[in-house]
């Protein structure tokens, strides 16, 4: 008895083994089956913008499959890249996400070094409101925000309604909290012993900050910049309000207003614009993807 | 180079007092080390004379200038941290000529300051790395090339070793010895361990809660510890103290240490505890060392005793026995083949040429 | 004698030092102030002014000569459209957050899997809708909803299914518009927790095995408790993004059909802008404050207990 126990056992032993490591396959092989079921799903609406604009518009209203293109042709992105147009709305929103950007720096990277650094009277107060700030979003202040600009120009007759650049008054007030928040983050993890270094060896403050924060904190830097970036790039409600004519849109609204006349959808020319207009944060964050995870992720987390 | 003199320091954070007043005077050339507890305010200290905390009161003075409001770049001083605080952008000679640039020197001098502190630091190869691409003995390296460069007057560390495995902590011991062996510019160095500051001070200046406990030579202080406190922290393993009582024995002076056990003081200290009075609650302070095991032919003053070993720990050279006697726990030092084995009683013998004896309420040593 | 004037003449210097370093001090709190001081008058005039001018704008009338009180919000309560944005937001809101959370959840745990090597590259797939921007992928949402040249109609042709009038119907439009905030919101959530399971030490699931714990059990007695503050602000924020949206449900549907799909951001930009009634609009947009300012509240704690931690 006792012995057919024992040879029992050895086999069973094997088996349940085998079987973990099988367990762990299957996990991994259904993983892959849904992941690629989530990268379909994520990555449909994009292509089939890639598809659309290869078609011409006989194309795109025949009845064929959607989903293929049997007559590949450019004319789509040859026609939108030669429109003075076209090209207006993409230089009026590279020329604002620029501007953007730099003014966002150059208000948020002082400020913050300051509220993670010099502390003073009411420093912990003002990072806290930067935050708040930062959770306010453009539907909220849109209305008044339209009321407040025409009001300014009909007194000083400072025209800024329906002007390009009176997208770099409103921009920063989406740019500035949250990049302030983060750059505090990447600041205070820098070890308070670095700067004492720096005090020590003859650094200003100005110095400390440009000379030491700012290069240790580079990858926070490009961080902020990318999501100053693409969040001027992608703003669509203000331009929407501040701007009607036509030389006057960022992209955004610019396809939207013009390529749909009526009722009447270019769709080739649509897909085309869109994509277009989804590629320099697409090409930025095929690049600097892990900057731009960094920047995403450190919203979230205070120091 | 120059001098450094505390006068009456404190530092009060809100309402409490980090450093409590402190009088201290630093000879040129001098190598001091402050030594006590975390939070006994020998960093604070440092930091002040660093000029990275402000004063609350008294005077700090640099070659005979109050630097008291001078900010820590005009102050002269280099100092190396704990976390090396080394700048990662930049590579071994940035990070050295950092301060000097700042000041706008001449390339030449840099390059010729730089190349020398390599060289005696022995970083030469590793002038163009980066800090993350250093170990953690050649990161101590470079921010203490840091402060050669700078030819400051005093050099300011801030337990720079502690970071360190023990036996790259012994070996950076001996370099910083050497260093300042070869520049003599006045230093100060703060460190928790107490082996640290045996061996590289020319003076120790022992603190706790905010005040210098003692200062003196490594020597003084480990033979003539002013306080209990003192006793107690240098030296390892650490120095007994047992309660006891003086008593008079027909003209003799008697130290009762229990009920059963009883050691005449020896003559040349007996006179000078005779005026101790009698009921004072007193302890025998007693190093390990001078608790061995019993030899015949002892010289006098050489007490033996019974006690039941507790734990024993073979050291190679000497092993450690723990004992208790009368639940006050206690170690020796025997030789390896005096027979000490766990549970078993072995015969001791204390030196008590050595003693010392201490008022338990005062902890002063008497 | 000497050396007593000298002594004196130095303690004489340190206490005329002493007001100077304080005056360094007030120099130091002056930088920093002035460092802050554009940060601090873009957010006083450009968001905290108009916040308190959008309160005053609400009290006004059409023409904004005359003041009424609460009178256009009397007027939003006895319409029944704005019940109907009431009921829209919050049903849009919180359906989409909650799947945005579950799908986020899973899709981390399926890239957590994979070998970390891989993991890059899936995680780059994945993140892409969250990198476009919203206007241009609504668009091809826009055009794959197509009533007549539907590519998903097509595709659940081949099968038989269909046509579903995605934008049209009112039903279908609520789902649509959150079908399309889930695809864009989602990958947020997945690098949100992915970035959590990463922190999660690998000792602890192997105690928890030790222990004898089960996958579920694993996840729901360490990752859950391990990444519950993460989770907590994630789905905070996201509530707050989710329901002050306004691109998606401009471009997909402009708030139709009847209506039916309006927000508070889109029926505000409706009656303000294109309806040119600012007060209104302004009041329409004020709904929202409520619910942000307790989601802020909450995140602004659990941020705080976050840098606590850390």
């Amino acid at each position: 008895m006792s012995t057919v126990t024992i040879d029992k056992s050895g086999p069973t032993r094997k088996v349940k083994y085998g079987s973990m490591s099988r367990d762990r396959a299957w996990a991994l092989r259904w993983s892959y089956f849904f992941l690629v079921l989530f990268a379909i799903f994520s990555l449909v609406p994009p292509l089939y913008m890639l598809i659309t604009s290869l078609k011409s518009s006989a194309e795109i209203s025949a009845a064929t499959n959607p989903w293929w293109v049997y007559h590949p042709t450019l004319s789509n992105y040859v026609e939108l890249l030669t429109s003075n147009q076209f090209l207006r709305f993409f230089w009026n929103s590279a020329w604002v996400s620029i501007i953007v950007v730099t003014i966002t720096m150059l208000i948020s990277v002082p400020a913050a070094f300051a509220l993670a650094r010099m502390k003073f009277w009411g420093s912990a107060t003002l990072a806290t409101g930067v935050f708040l700030t930062y959770l306010i979003p453009d539907s909220l202040l849109f209305i008044p925000l339209f009321k407040m600009f025409a009001v300014i120009g009909d007194w000083t007759g400072i025209q800024l309604i329906n002007r390009w650049y009176v997208l770099l008054f409103i921009y920063p007030t989406l740019t500035v909290p949250f990049c302030t928040w983060i750059m505090i983050g990447y600041f205070a993890s820098i070890p308070k012993e670095l700067d004492e270094a720096a005090i020590i060896d003859g650094a200003s403050w100005f110095q400390t900050l440009t000379r030491i924060f700012i290069p240790v904190a580079l990858p926070g830097l490009i961080a902020a910049t990318i999501f100053a970036f693409t969040v001027s790039w992608a703003q669509f409600l203000y331009p929407l309000v501040f701007t009607t004519s036509t030389d006057q849109l960022v992209l955004p609204v610019g396809i939207i207003t013009t390529l749909i006349k009526g009722d009447v959808f270019n769709w080739g020319q649509i897909m085309t614009g869109a994509l277009l207009g989804a590629a320099p944060p697409l090409i930025i964050y095929a690049f600097l993807m892990d900057y731009y995870i960094a920047g995403l992720t450190a919203g979230a987390t205070k120091g | 180079m120059a001098d450094v003199t505390l006068r009456k320091v404190v530092k009060r954070y809100d309402d409490v007092e980090a450093v409590r007043g402190i009088d201290l005077d630093i000879a040129d050339h001098e190598f001091v080390v402050l030594v006590g507890p975390s939070g006994c305010g020998k960093s604070t200290t440092l930091r002040m004379i660093a000029g990275l905390e402000d004063i609350s009161d008294g005077d700090i003075m640099i070659g005979g200038d109050v630097v008291n409001d001078v900010p820590p770049k005009d102050r002269d001083i280099a100092m190396v941290f704990q976390n090396y605080a080394l700048y990662p952008h930049m590579t071994v000679a940035e990070n050295m000529s950092f301060g000097l640039r700042l000041k706008h020197y001449p390339k030449a001098e840099i390059k010729t300051r730089v190349a020398e502190a390599a060289r005696m630091l022995d970083i030469t190869d590793l002038v163009d790395r980066k800090p993350k691409q250093l170990s953690g003995g050649q990161r101590q390296r470079v921010a203490m090339g840091r402060a050669i460069v700078r030819n400051p007057k005093v050099f300011l560390f801030d337990e720079p070793l502690s970071n360190l495995d023990a036996k790259l902590r012994v070996q950076m011991r001996i370099e910083i010895k050497k260093v300042h062996q070869k520049v003599r510019t006045t230093t100060v160095y703060v460190t928790h361990d107490q082996v640290e500051a045996m061996t590289l001070a020319d003076r120790v200046v022992v603190m706790n809660h905010g005040r210098i406990e003692q200062i003196g030579t490594p020597n003084e202080l480990y033979h003539k510890p002013a306080t209990r406190f003192v006793a107690s922290f240098i030296g390892s393993p650490a120095m007994n103290f047992v309660p006891c009582r003086l008593e008079d024995d027909a003209g003799k002076l008697n130290l009762r240490l229990t009920d059963r056990l009883a050691f005449p003081v020896p003559p040349q200290r007996a006179a000078r505890y005779q005026a101790v009075p009698r009921t004072d609650k007193l302890l025998l302070g007693i190093r390990p060392e001078h608790i061995a095991e019993s030899r015949p032919h002892a010289e006098s003053g050489v007490e033996p005793f019974e006690a039941t070993l507790d734990v024993t720990e073979p050291m190679g050279m000497e092993t450690l026995v723990y004992f208790t006697l009368d639940g006050t726990p206690l170690c020796g030092r025997v030789s390896p083949n005096a027979g000490a084995q766990d549970g078993s009683p072995l015969r001791l013998a204390v030196d008590l040429n050595n003693m010392h004896l201490l008022n338990e309420v005062t902890g002063a040593v008497l | 004698m000497v050396d007593v004037t000298l002594q004196s003449n130095r303690v004489a210097q340190a206490t005329r030092r002493r007001t100077g370093l304080r005056n360094a001090l007030r120099r130091k709190s002056m930088v920093a102030f002035l460092m802050t001081l554009p940060l601090i008058l873009l957010v006083l005039l450009l968001v905290v002014y108009p916040a308190f001018y959008s309160v005053h704008l609400a009290t006004l009338n059409k023409p904004m000569t005359k003041f009424v009180g609460f009178g256009n919000f009397e007027f939003l309560f006895r319409r029944d459209t704005f019940w109907l944005v009431v009921k829209q937001s919050c049903i849009f809101a919180i359906s989409a957050v909650v799947f945005k959370a579950l799908i986020g959840f899973i899709v981390a745990h399926f890239v957590h899997n994979v070998p970390a090597k891989k993991q890059r590259k899936w995680r780059g797939m994945l993140l892409v809708p969250w990198v476009i921007p919203p206007a241009m992928s609504t668009l091809a949402w826009l055009w794959l909803f197509d009533p007549s040249y539907s590519a998903f109609n097509y595709t659940l042709g081949l099968f038989g299914i269909g046509p579903i009038p995605w934008t049209g119907d009112a039903m279908w439009a609520r789902f649509s518009v959150i079908l399309v905030n889930v695809w864009y919101g989602a990958p947020f959530f997945m690098i949100m927790y992915l970035a959590a399971l990463k922190s999660v030490p690998e000792q602890l699931y192997e105690a928890a095995a030790i222990d004898g714990a089960n996958w579920w059990q694993k996840i729901w007695y360490v990752t859950l408790p391990m990444m519950r503050n993460i989770i907590a602000i994630t789905t905070l924020f996201s509530l707050i993004v989710t329901f002050a949206n306004f691109d998606i449900v401009r471009i997909l549907t402009a708030g139709g059909p009847l209506d039916h799909t309006h927000i508070f951001a889109t029926w505000a930009f409706r009656v303000g802008i294109e309806g040119s009634d600012i007060p209104l609009g302004a009041s329409v947009s004020l709904f929202m404050v409520p619910i942000l300012a307790i989601a802020a509240i909450f995140i602004l704690r659990d941020v705080t207990k976050r840098g606590n931690e850390a």
